[in-house]
């Protein structure tokens, strides 16, 4: 008798309440420690496809800033080696020419920066030579963004933006990679 | 008075809460369902370089992937270790690209075809011969906006 009235007193239900609580914190914990996945990456846009010989164009060797990779990996920037961490500065030189030197592009609308690599380049090193181009070309438009409106260049409208990028537009060309170093 | 004391000790004023914990379960096996990790699988290795001038792709449905990169080690023995090209869910050479961009196409409503983006996720020790081969047949098939999927990092100085 004494046992059965003590566990008539006793709750035979656990509590769930704060089950609730365990619950949303699991829910919060998750939601903020869950990273989706990002796809970032250089945004180029590749020349059209022609089967017509491309149109011989004669280009003053002042303006352009041939960049060449080879399958060693290593740069050679109008004829000269060069470390790619020097590309930058050295294309933002050329591009605007401060000092109007005779041997740099003569206006940054002329100036053409031309691209080549090897089969054989490792992908690795292609990206960052472009990389440090485009660098360049972002650099020079956020200077004139603070020069010109005196805002950075993303808060910039649309006209603005195609202000700036018509005095120094972005041509990158590419050549067709000569088939040095390829991997069987 | 006797009457409210009454009726104030028979009643029990808490709601139960022993259901909140089903709602809230309920959500969690929602958004776990309905959340898509990835919908391809990766046969081939790639561990994108890095880089510091990167867009973000904004619209997913807009945007269709290549990968570049040596097979994994699942695969190595029918397929070897030279670089390869995964297309959907299978290795493929460059000249399955406009059939696989094509298929893309028709799933993306009129008016936004032109802003398709195709995505290179490419391994970075893997030589620019493939790349060439992939971007040249991207050209051909008229996909000239293309994005190079890389890492971020801080710009040189």
């Amino acid at each position: 008798m004494a046992k059965k009235s003590s566990r008539n007193r006793m709750s035979n239900e656990i509590n769930a309440g704060s089950m609730a609580d365990i619950a949303f914190l699991l829910l919060i914990f998750f939601l903020v420690t869950t990273v989706i996945a990002e796809d970032k990456g250089v945004l180029v846009k590749l020349p059209p496809w022609s089967d017509e010989p491309p149109q011989e164009l004669t280009i003053n060797t002042r303006n352009v800033y041939s960049v060449l990779v080879n399958a060693q990996n290593q740069l050679l920037v109008r004829n000269e080696p060069m470390e790619i961490n020097k590309l930058k500065e050295n294309t933002i030189l050329f591009i605007t020419n401060p000092q109007k030197r005779a041997d740099l592009s003569e206006d940054p609308t002329k100036a053409l920066v031309s691209l080549k690599n090897d089969r054989g380049t490792e992908y690795k090193t292609y990206l960052a030579v472009y990389n440090e181009l485009k660098a360049a070309y972002n650099e020079i438009w956020e200077d004139e963004a603070a020069r010109r409106f005196s805002r950075p260049y993303e808060e910039l409208s649309k006209t603005q933006k195609d202000e700036i990028s018509s005095a120094y537009p972005l041509v990158i060309s590419e050549a067709e990679p000569t088939k040095f170093g390829e991997e069987n | 008075m006797i009457n409210f004391k009454k009726k104030q000790g028979n009643t029990n004023p808490t709601i139960s809460t022993a259901s909140l914990p089903d709602i809230v379960f309920m959500l969690l096996f929602f958004f776990m369902v309905v959340t898509k990790m990835r919908d391809t699988d990766l046969m081939v290795g790639v561990n994108t370089p890095q880089a510091s001038e990167l867009t973000k792709l904004e619209k997913k449905s807009l945007v269709n992937f290549i990968f570049i990169g040596r097979p994994t080690a699942k695969f190595r023995d029918v397929y070897g270790t030279k670089p390869r090209i995964q297309l959907g869910d299978k290795f493929s050479n460059p000249d399955d690209i406009p059939l696989f961009l094509e298929k893309h196409r028709v799933t993306v409503p009129e008016g936004f075809k032109d802003r398709i983006i195709t995505s290179l996720k490419v391994d970075g020790e893997v030589t620019m011969g493939i790349v060439s081969d992939v971007k040249t047949s991207l050209r051909k098939a008229g996909q000239i906006k293309i994005n190079y999927s890389a890492k971020k990092r801080d710009r040189t100085k």
